[in-house]
């Protein structure tokens, strides 16, 4: 029977990612579950760094893991502040009227 | 045994990612969301990346994951109507993941096998977070330190965004209330008997 290895990690990846640019497809209409799949992509991106990290036997893939989680977090308030304020203006969040803000 | 423990957390993490895109409530959608991390958060224990995974279920599930609950909860958004006409979207968005699966397989198969004889989650250390610890406070000290910036740009652009003054709202003026002296607060008055002010 194998062994658990780098490869496994990376397919699962892989698996994550797509989930996450298939849902950015398919929820084109709701902002929120975008952004939901938008974490799921870094999340995948996270796994990346961290079983290369524990394979190679190096520690930096654990820290850029790290700064990852932390701009997601950063770019999740962010983001979820623009939607309420969006949301205050317009009484929705269909994303497809965004560009009547243009000036 | 771990490649079977590998194999269910992994298959959890990938389903309730599924569902997460695919469910019709946004509610469903975060819960499904902190499953995804705490399968994920198993996978790196699974593999000694103990330290991360313990910041993945505070980072996500206590923090982000319940940003997402608080936005879709206080917005009152008829989420019906926005899930109408996502059946036509599933089968370019299938054809899209397809596509993208391919390429990343086509990039294994035409890669090198990766040497990973060295398997050490913490090494320099004897525990994950220590070695963790020893490299991000010398080598990586400025990226840790922009971290911490990046947080709070966040931070303060969240607020001033979301804050806003109404007018016909009565607000605490901090100012005019540590700037009262006690002459302006009061007045003495002697009124004579039977007489009133």
């Amino acid at each position: 029977m194998a062994e658990l290895g780098l490869i496994h990690f990376l397919i699962l990846s892989a698996a994550l990612f797509t989930v996450g640019v298939v849902g950015i497809f398919v929820n084109r209409k709701n902002i929120i579950v975008i952004l939901m799949a938008l974490e799921l992509i870094l999340l995948s991106v996270n796994i990346n760094l961290v079983a290369f990290s524990v394979f190679t036997g190096t520690i930096q893939g654990q820290i850029f893991a790290m700064l990852v989680l932390t701009v997601a977090a950063a770019e999740a308030a962010v983001g979820l502040a623009i939607l309420v304020v969006y949301f205050r203006n317009r009484r929705d969040i269909s994303v497809e009227n965004v560009d009547l803000m243009k000036g | 045994m771990a490649l079977i423990a590998f194999g269910l957390i992994a298959a959890i993490v990938i389903l309730s990612a599924v569902f997460v895109i695919a469910a019709r409530n946004p509610v469903h959608s975060v819960l499904w969301l902190i499953l995804t991390f705490f399968s994920a958060a198993g996978l790196f224990v699974l593999i000694g990346a103990e330290f991360l995974a313990m910041l993945l279920i505070v980072v996500y599930v206590g923090a982000v994951a319940v940003l997402f609950l608080f936005v879709v909860m206080m917005l009152d958004v008829d989420f019906v109507e926005l899930k109408e006409g996502t059946l036509r979207y599933w089968p370019f968005a299938l054809l899209v993941g397809l596509i993208f699966l391919g390429e990343l397989a086509l990039v294994w198969a035409t890669s090198g096998e990766i040497s990973t004889t060295t398997f050490d989650p913490s090494p320099g250390g004897d525990t994950n977070a220590e070695a963790i610890g020893a490299v991000m406070y010398t080598d990586y000290l400025l990226l840790f330190q922009m971290a911490g910036v990046i947080l709070l740009v966040a931070m303060i652009g969240a607020i001033v965004l979301t804050l806003r003054h109404r007018p016909n709202v009565k607000r605490q003026n901090v100012g005019e209330q540590t700037g009262r002296r006690r002459a302006d607060a009061y007045e003495m008055k002697d009124p004579a008997p039977g007489e009133g002010i």
